[in-house]
C-alpha cells in the first residue's frame, strides 16, 4: 500500500507534466507552428549544454521554488495566496531601493540587509490581505490577486518616477552597486540564490516535519473547525501568520532576482513566476522536496520559452498552455484517486 | 471650470468602461449563486476578446460578438469540467483555466495577426443613439447613445432577476449555491445546473470580451483583459449577488476609471499611474467596508457531489 501510494506519487506528476506537454505540441501544431522545432528548441534552452542548464533552467527554479514554497505553506494553513506575482515585485522594488544606497558597504552585509528589506516588503504587501481576512473576512484569493495589479503600475510608476535612472531616458533603475550582486558561479549566470532556494526548502522540510507549527499548519489545513474545537488553535491566527510568511518569501524571491539576475529594476521582470509557482507547488503535492524537482522542471520551461521564441517563433507566453493543462492533470488525478479511496472505504 | 461637455463625456465614459464588467459580473453571480465560483471568468473575457477579434477581421463585428459568446463557453466548460465535473478545487481549477487562455490567446494572437506589436485594426462597433431618449440631459447620452453591447448588458440585469427570483430553475439555482444536499433531497439535478450557470457565466465573460474588443478599445494585445476578470469578481461580492447590486458596482467602477478623463480635462498633473491603480485599489476598500455582514451563498467554492 505503501510502496504504492509511493510510486503514484512519482508516476502522478511525471504523467501530468507530460500531459502538458503534449497538449502543448498538439496545440502548436493546431495553431500553425511547427511542434518538433519549438520542443526541441525549448529542450535545447532548458538542457542543452551545462551553461543553458546552470544559467537557464536553475536560475529561473530560484525563484520558483521560493514563491512556491511560501504558496504551499499557505496551502498547508488552508489560505490561497495568488499573489505572489505581486509580492515578488515589491520585493523587487525594496531591493533595489536599498540596493542602490548601500553601494559602499561590504556584501557580506550589504547583501543580507538587501534580502531581508525583500523579505520583509513582501511580507508588508500581502499583510495587507492578511488584515482584511482576519479583521473585515475579505477572501484572500481576490484581494492578494487584485494587488498584483497593482504591484506591477507600482513598478511602472517607481521606473519612471523616484527610481528612474540617471539620465531619465529609460524605464528602469540605475545598475546596483555590484557591493549587493550576489557570487555568481565561474562560467555561469548562476547565483548564490539557488543556496538560500535550497537552504529555504530544507528547512521547511524540516518545520513541516517535525516541529510543532508544522503540525498545527497541517491540523488547520486538513480541518480548520476541529482544530479550533478539539485543538484549541487559533485558526484565524495561523492562517494569516502563514500568508505572511508566503508573501515574505514571494518578497525575498523579488530581491534575489534583482541582486542575482537583473541587477536592476524593470518592468516585465518576472515572466509570472507568481503563477507559474502555482503550478510548481501543486505538481509538488505540498512536499519541499517535491518542489525543488518541480521549480527545476518549470524552470526549464520557462528556459526553454525564451529559446522557443528565438528559434521558433513562438511567443513565450504559450507555455502557459503547457503549465495550465499540468495543474489541470494533477487536479484531476486527485479527484480520480481520491473517489477510488471514497469508494474502497464504503 | 468643469462644463456640461465634461460631465457627459465622464458619464459616457463610465457607462462604456461598466459594461463588460457588467457582463462578466452578471455571468459570474449566475454561477456563484449555484455555489461555483469560477476565476477562469478572466481567462473567459480574454479568450473572448481574441475570438472577437479574429472574427470580426473575418465576417464583420456580429460575427465576431457571436464568436466571442462561443469561446467563453468553451473555455468555461473546461473549467467546468475539472471544477464540477471532477470536483477539484474551484480558485485552483479556475486560476489554471485562465493561465491556459493567456498562453493560447498569446499564441494564437501571433499566429493569426503576426508577430505582436503590430497595430490591429479592427471594424468597431458605434454608437447606435435610441430615438428620444438619447436625448434626455445627462442620463441620456450615457445610457442611452452606446454601442448595442451596452443595451444587451442593461437588458440582462432585469433579465437575471426576472430568472434568479422568478422562476423554478433560478430558485433551484439559489437552493443549491445554499445547500446542495438539501436541494438534491428536493430532487434538484445539482450538478447539471451547475454546469449550466457555470457555462452561462462563461458565455457572459466571453461576451464582456468580445465587448471590450468591439465596443471600447478596437484592437487585441497579449493580457489586454489585465485582470477586468477578477474586478468582476470582486463587484459581485460589492453587489452582494443581486443583480440591481451588481449593476451599481459596475456603474461605480466605470465611474471610477473615467475619473482620470475629467483629471486630465481639468489639467491635473498626476501620474498616469495613480489613476490605473485606482480601480484594484478602491475594490479593495469597499470590499473591507462593504462585506462585513454580507452573506455568500453557503456553498460558494465547496464540491458539491
Amino acid at each position: 500500500m505503501r510502496a504504492d501510494s509511493r510510486v503514484a506519487g512519482i508516476l502522478l506528476p511525471v504523467a501530468s507534466l507530460g500531459a502538458g506537454l503534449a497538449v502543448l505540441a498538439i496545440f502548436f501544431t493546431l495553431s500553425g507552428y511547427d511542434p518538433a522545432a519549438a520542443l526541441g528548441a525549448m529542450f535545447r534552452g532548458a538542457f542543452g549544454s551545462w551553461y543553458a542548464f546552470s544559467s537557464g533552467t536553475l536560475v529561473r527554479a530560484v525563484p520558483l521554488m521560493l514563491i512556491a514554497l511560501g504558496f504551499t505553506l499557505g496551502l498547508r494553513a488552508g489560505v490561497l495566496n495568488i499573489g505572489g506575482e505581486g509580492q515578488f515585485y515589491l520585493g523587487a522594488i525594496a531591493a533595489t531601493w536599498i540596493g542602490l544606497k548601500l553601494g559602499s558597504w561590504p556584501g557580506v552585509i550589504a547583501i543580507p540587509v538587501m534580502l531581508a528589506v525583500a523579505f520583509v516588503a513582501g511580507a508588508a504587501w500581502v499583510a495587507v490581505p492578511a488584515w482584511l481576512r482576519l479583521r473585515f473576512g475579505v477572501l484572500e484569493v481576490i484581494s492578494t490577486l487584485l494587488l498584483n495589479f497593482v504591484a506591477e503600475t507600482l513598478v511602472s510608476f517607481m521606473v519612471q518616477g523616484p527610481l528612474q535612472e540617471s539620465q531619465h531616458i529609460y524605464p528602469q533603475s540605475d545598475q546596483l552597486p555590484t557591493a549587493v550582486r550576489l557570487p555568481v558561479l565561474p562560467g555561469t549566470r548562476l547565483h548564490l540564490g539557488i543556496v538560500l532556494a535550497l537552504s529555504c526548502c530544507v528547512l521547511a522540510w524540516y518545520v513541516f516535519r517535525r516541529t510543532m507549527i508544522g503540525f498545527e499548519l497541517r491540523a488547520v489545513g486538513r480541518g480548520p473547525r476541529a482544530a479550533r474545537v478539539t485543538g484549541g488553535l487559533r485558526v484565524e491566527r495561523i492562517g494569516a501568520g502563514a500568508l505572511l510568511v508566503s508573501g515574505a518569501l514571494a518578497g525575498l524571491a523579488g530581491g534575489v532576482e534583482v541582486g542575482g539576475v537583473s541587477y536592476a529594476l524593470y518592468p516585465n521582470l518576472s515572466p509570472g513566476y507568481g503563477f507559474t509557482a502555482i503550478a510548481v507547488a501543486l505538481l509538488a503535492r505540498q512536499s519541499p522536496v517535491g518542489i525543488v524537482v518541480s521549480a527545476i522542471l518549470f524552470g526549464a520551461l520557462e528556459a526553454g520559452a525564451g529559446a522557443m521564441q528565438r528559434d521558433a517563433g513562438v511567443p513565450p507566453v504559450a507555455v502557459y498552455v503547457a503549465e495550465a493543462v499540468t495543474i489541470l492533470a494533477v487536479l484531476l488525478a486527485d479527484a480520480v484517486s481520491s473517489r477510488r479511496r471514497d469508494v474502497v472505504s464504503a | 471650470m468643469i462644463d456640461a461637455g465634461i460631465i457627459d463625456g465622464f458619464l459616457g465614459a463610465a457607462v462604456r468602461i461598466a459594461t463588460p464588467l457588467l457582463l462578466a459580473a452578471l455571468g459570474e453571480m449566475l454561477s456563484e449563486r449555484g455555489g461555483v465560483i469560477n476565476l477562469g471568468v478572466e481567462g473567459a473575457m480574454l479568450t473572448g476578446a481574441l475570438a472577437a477579434a479574429i472574427g470580426a477581421s473575418a465576417g464583420g463585428t456580429w460575427t465576431g460578438l457571436a464568436a466571442s459568446v462561443v469561446a467563453g463557453l468553451l473555455l468555461a466548460s473546461i473549467f467546468a469540467l475539472a471544477a464540477i465535473g471532477a470536483r477539484a478545487d474551484q480558485i485552483i481549477a479556475g486560476t489554471a483555466t485562465t493561465l491556459l487562455a493567456v498562453g493560447v490567446t498569446g499564441a494564437v494572437y501571433q499566429a493569426a495577426f503576426g508577430s505582436a506589436g503590430a497595430g490591429l485594426t479592427l471594424p468597431t462597433l458605434g454608437a447606435s443613439p435610441i430615438p428620444g431618449l438619447a436625448k434626455v440631459p445627462l442620463a441620456g447620452p450615457a445610457l442611452f447613445n452606446q454601442p448595442v453591447t451596452t443595451y444587451i448588458a442593461l437588458l440582462a440585469v432585469p433579465l437575471c432577476w426576472w430568472f434568479l427570483f422568478r422562476t423554478r430553475t433560478g430558485l433551484a439555482l439559489r437552493a443549491v449555491g445554499e445547500s446542495p444536499e438539501h436541494a438534491r433531497a428536493a430532487g434538484v439535478p445539482v450538478r447539471r445546473l451547475q454546469f449550466a450557470a457555470t457555462l452561462t457565466g462563461g458565455a457572459f465573460a466571453g461576451l464582456a470580451g468580445g465587448t471590450l474588443v468591439l465596443a471600447q478599445v478596437g484592437t487585441f494585445a497579449e493580457r489586454m483583459t489585465a485582470g477586468r476578470g477578477f474586478i468582476a469578481i470582486a463587484i459581485v461580492v460589492l453587489g452582494r449577488w443581486h443583480p440591481v447590486g451588481v449593476l451599481a458596482a459596475s456603474l461605480l467602477f466605470g465611474a471610477a476609471t473615467a475619473l482620470q478623463f475629467v483629471f486630465q480635462a481639468m489639467g491635473l498633473a498626476v501620474p498616469y499611474q495613480l489613476f490605473l491603480m485606482l480601480p484594484y485599489v478602491l475594490t479593495l476598500l469597499l470590499l473591507a467596508g462593504l462585506v462585513g455582514g454580507v452573506k455568500a451563498p453557503a456553498a460558494l467554492g465547496r464540491p458539491a457531489d
